[in-house]
């Protein structure tokens, strides 16, 4: 196990170098740099911006500079929002983007769960037929559409709830419904599916000889089998929930660290950027490991050598 | 080759694929042919900004006063254009290279497949958000440097399927991979290759014929995940750009005006309902096609 765990932390390693690598020079290629305005700079001062922020000279010398600030921990300056340190823009807008984020994955996890052993409990009656047909719709609308349309009802039509906006629990209610609604829906398709499946087996068999109540072998018995699909979909899941919640936070104004990342795509800003997409994939890569750890300890058959 | 039959009649005792399959025709057919029907005048941008459907407009106009049916239809032609494009370059790529890894086997194939493992922990679209906006203005620069500036305006298309087409693939490789691999030890190909067939003929006789269900049922379910995806980067503004129109971009300008007080309930809901039902009848038809290419894993 142990092994294992160190392994995956190497692979983890291997990856963010490739990301940081492929993200710091694919900046570069980008015409335009992040000082360009309408009116071209004097060179001089073109030149003091470009050492202020360490971007000066070889472009391979400049990228071991930032390979070593990095291994100190420093993220660098933004060149867009002067003055303020990377890790400092991180630090006020991950907490954001983490509680959506968070609220979000409890909501499709749970939900999905739920409605999908419903369905399967109640193969082929009106339960079922009607939510996989939300389901499918939930799947095919982008969240950019369900959020909006949420708006237009919740907001703008009934005034029950605020447009966007962060700080109180009411202004997340609707944010974390949109950034959920299609993964509660897959994860209700998959449980549906596997449930139905595990139902036909033996031990679900005897558990219904034995006279126990039926929810009791659905959701006690079936459902440790039938989750198991569930759980290798959590890592994918907070890759899409990430993914998903740069478009969520720019329909709702919220101030996560997804405004930042297509700002900075597109302000050339470099630094930043890198310190975002290095998040992530962290985030991403140490979810999944967690997840892997999570399937050998609930399936016992599963042997984790990587 | 009875056989090979026997799917059609499937499928066509299946409804709610024959449904989505006519759905998708007719979206197809008006997508082609709408644009050329409607009033030429509809495409210029005017002073009546935000007319709400009527006779004249059904879909009511937009923000430049544009007519938005005409915005829909022609949204239609480059997301279905994207969408099939992009899901045919990840065709190509996942089923050569899923071939090729299950062929050779061995430590290749554990190679091949560990890079696809690498891959698939990327966050893809956070890629494509890069790369997207790297490489379009450096194709531009070259398209107008070499006589080409009839086809700049069209260069982002270019790069969405190419870019889209390359990300799209990994699903599609492991699928074939698994595929080849249990076919490859069955008898008919043993025999091929007891009788000296060579490497090229197996592949071309006998191991596609028998992949071409499960790609095709795969190709369809690719097909809405490029147009979401296309979508996506359209939304957060790297992909289609007016006046050309896509599903996504269109959904964009509605999300962006729809926030103040007043509610143009009409920008988001005819579009969102054009690639809605697209979206979903392109999902129908692939869990449809899976049944009828392959009936055991029907539930």
């Amino acid at each position: 196990m142990i092994r294992f765990i160190a392994q995956r932390m190497l692979g983890l390693v291997v990856i963010l170098f490739c990301v940081i690598s492929i993200t710091f020079f694919l900046v570069r290629l980008m015409p335009g740099g992040p000082f360009d305005r309408e009116r071209k700079l004097p060179e001089r001062i073109e030149k003091a911006l470009l050492a202020r922020y360490k971007l000066d000279g070889p472009i391979l010398n400049q990228y071991f500079g930032y390979l070593g600030d990095l291994l100190h921990g420093d993220l660098r300056i933004s060149t867009k929002y002067r003055d303020r340190s990377v890790n400092e823009i991180l630090a006020d807008a991950l907490p954001v983007s983490m509680t959506l984020g968070g609220i979000a994955f409890l909501l499709a996890t749970v939900g999905g769960v739920l409605v999908g052993s419903l369905a399967a409990s109640h193969q082929h009656s009106w339960i079922d037929r009607s939510a996989m047909l939300g389901a499918l719709l939930a799947i095919s609308l982008p969240s950019f559409v369900i959020g909006p349309l949420l708006i237009l009802i919740f907001a703008i039509y009934t005034r029950l709830l605020p447009v966007g906006g962060w700080g109180t629990v009411r202004s997340l209610i609707l944010p974390s419904i949109t950034l959920a609604a299609p993964y509660a829906a897959y994860i209700a398709r998959l449980t549906r599916a596997s449930m139905l499946e595990a139902l036909t087996q033996d031990f679900v068999r005897t558990a219904r000889a034995k006279g126990l109540p039926e929810s009791q072998v659905i959701y006690k018995h079936a459902l440790k089998v039938a989750i198991l699909p569930v759980v290798s979909f959590l890592g994918p899941l907070a890759a899409n929930l990430l993914t998903g919640s740069i478009v969520v936070e720019n329909i709702f104004s919220i101030p996560g660290a997804g405004g930042f990342f297509v700002n900075s795509v597109l302000n050339r800003d470099g630094f930043l950027l890198g310190g975002i997409v290095i998040v992530y994939c962290a985030l991403l890569v140490g979810f999944n490991l967690m997840v892997d750890i999570l399937y050998g300890w609930l399936d016992r058959r599963i042997i984790l050598y990587g | 080759m009875a056989n090979t039959r026997l799917p059609w009649v499937r499928l066509r005792r299946n409804r709610a694929a024959m449904v989505s399959l006519s759905v998708l025709l007719l979206v197809a057919v008006a997508a082609t042919i709408g644009p050329h029907l409607l009033p030429a005048a509809d495409a210029n941008a005017t002073r009546n900004s935000f007319l709400p459907p009527s006779w004249l407009h059904p879909f009511g106009t937009d923000l430049n006063g544009r007519d938005l049916l005409y915005r829909v239809l022609l949204g239609a032609q480059i997301s279905l254009l994207v969408g099939i494009a992009g899901a045919a370059v990840s065709f190509a790529i996942g089923t050569t290279y899923g071939m090729i890894a299950g062929y050779l086997g061995g430590s290749v194939d554990s190679l091949m497949m560990r890079l696809v493992d690498i891959l698939y922990a990327i966050p893809r679209l956070i890629f494509l958000l890069i790369l997207i906006s790297a490489v379009d203005p450096i194709l531009r620069a070259n398209l107008a440097a070499h006589d080409f500036q009839s086809l700049v305006g069209y260069s982002k298309i270019f790069i969405l399927v190419a870019c889209l087409g390359f990300t799209e693939w990994l699903t599609m490789a492991r699928i074939i991979r698994g595929q080849v691999l249990s076919l490859k030890s069955q008898e008919f190909v043993v025999a091929a290759r007891s009788i000296g067939q060579s490497h090229w003929n197996i592949i071309w006789q006998h191991l596609l014929p028998n992949l071409i269900g499960v790609a095709i049922v795969y190709l369809t379910l690719t097909v809405p995940s490029v147009i979401l995806d296309e979508s996506f980067l359209s939304f957060l503004g790297v992909g289609i750009q007016a006046p050309l129109a896509s599903w996504g971009l269109l959904l964009s300008d509605a999300a962006q005006v729809i926030n103040p007080i007043k509610g143009y309930w009409w920008l988001l809901v005819f579009p969102a309902i054009a690639m809605g039902s697209t979206l979903l009848a392109l999902n129908f038809l692939g869990d449809g096609l899976r049944d009828a290419f392959d009936p055991r894993q029907r539930k």
